[in-house]
């Protein structure tokens, strides 16, 4: 054995000046979602990075080629996994865009309610899963049990907790259900109570907020240069809100503030999402009340909308209407459309190009959260190493929309 | 509104301009690729246009048509509100020589989805400063969005690395896939060597 006391050089008790080179994921726990940042620190500074997405890539894009326009539905679902509804309801608009149709106001209102339910679960789920990160365990729990609440809410409609493919062109795969209003104000006012626990519980608190403020800053340039929309471009100062920008369903006549940051780091991207679940739930409680009980949901349109199936099974009309739209497809008309909706982590844009038969010729869905990623190097790069943690949880970065 | 601006697009690229319709309500203009980018710079400067977001960009393969590809990118004016789509084509019928000018410079956005474009299509984005694989890893064969690549093609395994006396390593090496390390395409490494 060597003696501990050895005499050791001046020279060799230098420390090392290369700088360190450090992957972090893409299976690391505080990178919810698969992504990789290869790092070169320097101590535990961040002198460069390189994030690398891709790994959930399930080649959406080319598999919707091959189907029919109603079977893009359950693809969109699996791109934001968290809220799905919204991809749903995006990739339907933007079909009725194309063939020029309009769904009867219950639906649009029913859009709503499913739509800004699942946006509270898409904040929920950021900002528990950032609280998380952060050591805070308890409000994590709580948004991930109001979240669950939420996902009973949509099996009770849908049928499915998390993939519905729900939606259809021309409207909901089925009517509402007859306790949807009541369940939905239920759901509502327990998500209110918690947020505002959790509020009490990280607000308050020393280590979150130091952990959060002043952390992740970006310029409002560099934010709309590189095309960042929802939460978090609000966070920087920005009110661009594709709700109110260009209002689609109802959201012109309902009531609702978009909040906005001002600092637009981590701290202000997380209350930015708090806030908008506040907004989500003034509107739920709106489109509740102006929501008709009864009357039709889907178009009247033979060619778009499956027939009842009574009348599949009895008059040859349905069964005729039935196969064309099952075994060909409905046909949008040919041509080109750009479609957006707000998604929980911004601009959900379709770009749809139909070539006239009933087959996708190409759908190309426009990730805000690729986008937003794609940010993340600017946002870390001279940053500490633990920065990174908030940094990535605020950005919130779905791996299913990111990578398709 | 936006039909101002195929008139204004009209008025200072008139021969660049192939095209335009407004179908469904988005207005669109197609030009030649070799003004692709000097309409998008025009796009964002005037002040009429301020396009002051790239919100998309992308490629459709016509593989029967030549130029085969049309790069489509849609623009947001935040302060105007505005929208408008602008599209070129380019690339033989081979899916060769897909060539337009990079955006990055002008949008910090255009990086990572010129990145997928090449990744799914093979179009080369001249100057673009990092033009690798985005979503497909960097071994990948072909370009997975072409209409011509089968949707069931089975690609290839990557080989182990040849490392003396160890048996298995990992066919990743240190810097894999550091845009500083190691560069996966021959094209990106020919345009580096021009700019340098």
């Amino acid at each position: 054995m060597e003696p501990l006391d050895q005499e050791l050089d001046e020279a060799e008790l230098e420390m090392p000046t290369e700088p360190m080179l450090l992957n972090v994921g893409p299976a690391h726990p505080a990178m919810h979602g698969t992504v990789r940042c290869v790092m070169e620190l320097s101590g535990e500074i961040i002198e460069r990075v390189d994030v690398q997405v891709g790994y959930l890539h399930r080649g959406f894009e080319k598999m919707c080629e091959r189907g029919t326009w109603t079977q893009v539905f359950p693809y969109v679902d699996r791109c934001n996994y968290v809220s799905p509804m919204l991809n749903n309801v995006g990739f339907a608009l933007a079909c009725e865009k194309m063939l020029g149709v309009t769904v009867p106001e219950r639906c649009q209102w029913y859009r709503m309610i499913l739509g800004e339910l699942a946006r509270m679960s898409d904040h929920l789920t950021c900002d528990g899963a950032m609280a998380m990160e952060l050591g805070a365990f308890t409000p994590f729990l709580w948004m991930i049990k109001a979240r669950e609440m939420i996902w009973d809410l949509m099996e009770e409609e849908t049928g499915a907790r998390l993939t519905h493919s729900f939606g259809r062109v021309g409207g909901m795969a089925s009517p509402p259900t007859e306790h949807l209003k009541e369940n939905a104000r239920a759901v509502v006012a327990h998500i209110l109570t918690v947020i505002e626990e959790c509020e009490k519980l990280l607000l308050g608190n020393r280590i979150f907020l130091d952990r959060l403020e002043g952390v992740g800053v970006i310029s409002q340039a560099d934010a709309v240069s590189l095309g960042w929309t929802g939460p978090c471009l609000r966070a920087t100062g920005i009110p661009y809100d594709v709700r109110k920008a260009s209002p689609y369903l109802k959201y012109g006549e309902v009531d609702f503030d978009v909040p906005v940051g001002s600092a637009s780091d981590c701290f202000d991207r997380f209350m930015v999402r708090l806030a908008e679940m506040r907004q989500s739930a003034r509107i739920i409680e709106q489109c509740c009340q102006r929501m008709a009980d009864s009357g039709p949901v889907n178009v009247t349109d033979p060619r778009i909308i499956l027939p009842p199936k009574d009348e599949v099974y009895s008059t040859i009309e349905g069964t005729i209407q039935h196969f064309k739209i099952v075994m060909e497809g409905l046909k949008l008309p040919a041509g080109e459309v750009y479609s957006y909706s707000e998604g929980g982590n911004g601009e959900l844009g379709f770009y749809l190009v139909s070539d006239g038969s009933g087959t996708p010729y190409r759908v190309r869905i426009r990730p805000p959260c690729f986008l937003i990623t794609a940010g993340l190097e600017r946002v870390i790069t001279g940053a500490m190493m633990a920065d990174v943690v908030p940094s990535f949880g605020s950005l919130n970065m779905i791996g299913g929309e990111c990578d398709r | 509104m936006s039909k101002a601006l195929i008139d204004l697009i009209k008025k200072n690229f008139g021969a660049a301009v192939l095209e335009t319709h407004s179908l469904y309500g988005d207005d669109t203009i197609v030009v030649e690729a070799a003004a692709w980018r000097e309409v998008a710079r025009f796009l964002r400067d005037t002040p009429q246009c301020s396009m002051d977001m790239l919100t998309d960009l992308t490629a459709v393969d016509y593989p029967e048509r030549e130029p085969r590809f049309e790069i489509v990118a849609h623009f947001y004016s935040l302060s105007k509100g505005h929208r408008l789509r602008l599209k070129t084509r380019t690339g033989d019928s081979e899916g060769d020589e897909a060539e337009v000018d990079s955006l990055t410079e002008l949008w910090a956005s255009a990086n990572w989805m010129e990145r997928e474009v090449f990744d799914m299509f093979g179009v080369i984005f001249k100057n673009h400063p990092d033009l690798r694989r985005i979503l497909m890893y960097p071994e990948f064969e072909g370009h997975p969005l072409r209409k011509d690549y089968p949707a069931d093609k089975i690609q290839p395994l990557i080989a182990y690395r040849d490392v003396p006396n160890i048996e298995k390593v990992a066919p990743f090496s240190v810097d894999e896939g550091m845009s500083f390390g190691r560069q996966t395409h021959a094209s990106s490494r020919r345009d580096d060597s021009q700019v340098n």
